[in-house]
């Protein structure tokens, strides 16, 4: 490929690029100016908040306790080092609620949901239900997109918090059963040194994340090709771009939180 | 009721529509038939407000060029593969437009109009609580001509109301859809490629061909014409001036 090939290669592929991230932003503000509007339909909005929230416990539940152990290993692997075992609980804590119980969560949850509404909405797009909507004089961004973003948005950090309890309990089970912490001493270290805004930090994050899930679920399930290749592409450019998206807006987020 | 003027719709380099002109009286039945990708779905998504035509008009129940939302409690379609919403019970599907339209009607009587609007089609209340999933191709068929029909408008669109179905349950869908054009007395366009829905369903019938109304005549002169194009169509000959390989 000659230099000037290369070249335009790279111009085209960043002009997409850009296209793509304009269209996808332009769906954003479109969906946040149909949200403003009424109606609300509130009983898909309590659906969705059932299927998003209430169904992705168990994985939330999981994914932090088995963290929230691991990070107690390996937080008491290198504070051993220098003697700093005393910080296992308090770092534990902080680790996930600030970090790795949002993020976490927020990719469980993009694995889980963005796949889900993006394969129901391309469904829908295919098999001419989102056509039907528009003859039916109900407006598909109000129907299903909205509904999907006040769900994740709200369930999110619903799903945060009670993974933040989880994974700070699979600390503290290994802490007490593995490195020889007191019980008690463990959850007063833990709650001595977590302050307000850590935890309220990460709720934040997880409600921002939870927006991000549903936007790229509902954008790719509408901008899908046609037929089950088409619904099989958006299904996978769902869950790329909002696990893409969770850890850009993490790093985002966190500065603007903590940066000094 | 329907009155379409000079339509052109093009997809890049390809015109679908290319100056397509007819009007419908209150009552009256079209049947638009042509070979597959002649434009008949891209017309009727015109005529809906779901494709924008680069050129020329479109007049239902009085309104220039509407909208979906402004035409909706003018006109009930039928789709192709019904379109019903998987996630909701039959009858909530039926019920769509009086649940959630302006004027919203309260959960129990649209349940009833829903029960009262498929036993029009054919279906039993015991359906009514079932799930898209669970029905027949000609279930869903009727209970997607239930959703078309609910409140009665004035215009009904059907396209390809019998793609999918056999002889038996297609000549079931096409005497559904007479009976409901003469007793509602709605203004209806129906595309096909089904000869029988042609001969069941057609006051008037109209062959769309290379992105023009070719021609135009009655049901029994749409089966006798000496044109070649609706020769070909009508018979199902492989030559003549249709091509084949398209």
């Amino acid at each position: 490929m000659t230099p000037t090939a290369t070249l335009g290669a790279i111009g085209r592929a960043t002009a997409s690029g850009f296209g793509a991230l304009g269209r996808f932003v332009a769906f954003g503000a479109q969906a946040l100016g149909w949200a403003l509007r009424p109606p609300l339909y509130w009983r898909e909005t309590l659906t969705q908040l059932v299927l998003i929230g209430w169904l992705s416990l168990p994985v939330i539940g999981l994914t932090a306790l088995f963290t929230g152990a691991a990070l107690a290993l390996q937080i008491h692997a290198g504070s051993s080092r220098f003697s700093a075992e005393f910080a296992v609980p308090s770092i534990t804590a902080i680790g996930m609620v600030r970090e790795l119980g949002p993020v976490l969560g927020g990719l469980m949850v993009a694995a889980r949901v963005a796949s889900s509404i993006a394969a129901e909405i391309a469904t829908m797009k295919v098999s001419e239900q989102i056509d039907a909507l528009r003859t039916l004089a109900v407006e598909p961004m109000q129907y299903l997109t909205v509904p999907r973003l006040l769900a994740a948005t709200l369930a999110m950090p619903v799903l945060v918090a009670v993974g933040d309890a989880v994974g700070i309990l699979g600390g503290w089970a290994v802490g007490v059963t593995r490195l020889g912490f007191e019980s008690s001493a463990y959850l007063r270290n833990t709650l001595d040194f977590l302050e307000f805004w850590d935890v309220a930090s990460g709720l934040v994050k997880a409600a921002v994340f939870g927006f991000l899930i549903a936007l790229a679920g509902c954008h790719a399930g509408i901008s899908a090709g046609r037929g089950a290749m088409g619904v099989g592409a958006a299904t996978k450019s769902a869950v790329v771009l909002a696990s893409v998206l969770i850890l850009a807006a993490n790093y985002l987020l966190t500065e603007a939180f903590f940066s000094a | 009721m329907i009155r379409v003027t000079d339509l052109s719709k093009r997809f890049g380099p390809k015109t679908v529509l290319d100056g397509v002109s007819f009007s419908l009286a209150k009552g009256e039945s079209l049947v638009v038939i042509g070979s597959s990708g002649s434009g008949k779905s891209v017309l009727l998504k015109c005529l809906l407000g779901l494709e924008r035509a680069e050129h020329g008009e479109v007049q239902i129940a009085g309104l220039r060029n509407p909208q979906p939302r402004a035409i909706a409690a003018q006109v009930g379609m039928l789709f192709q593969g019904a379109a019903l919403f998987d996630s909701l019970p039959v009858w909530q599907n039926v019920a769509f437009r009086p649940m959630r339209g302006t004027g919203r009607m309260p959960r129990q009587q649209a349940r009833d109009l829903a029960v009262e609007t498929l036993a029009r089609v054919g279906l039993g209340p015991e359906v009514a609580d079932l799930f898209p999933a669970e029905l027949s191709g000609g279930m869903q068929k009727r209970v997607g001509l239930a959703r078309a029909i609910v409140g009665d408008p004035p215009v009904l669109f059907f396209d390809e109301p019998t793609a999918g179905l056999d002889p038996i349950m297609s000549a079931v869908i096409n005497a559904l859809i007479r009976r409901i054009v003469t007793e509602t007395g709605a203004t209806a366009l129906t595309i096909t490629h089904d000869m029988r829905t042609l001969r069941d369903v057609a006051d008037r019938v109209a062959m769309l061909h290379q992105g023009r109304f070719h021609w135009q005549g009655s049901a029994a002169e749409a089966l006798t014409t000496e044109d070649a194009v609706m020769r070909q169509f009508t018979l199902g000959q492989v030559e003549g001036p249709i091509p084949t390989l398209r």
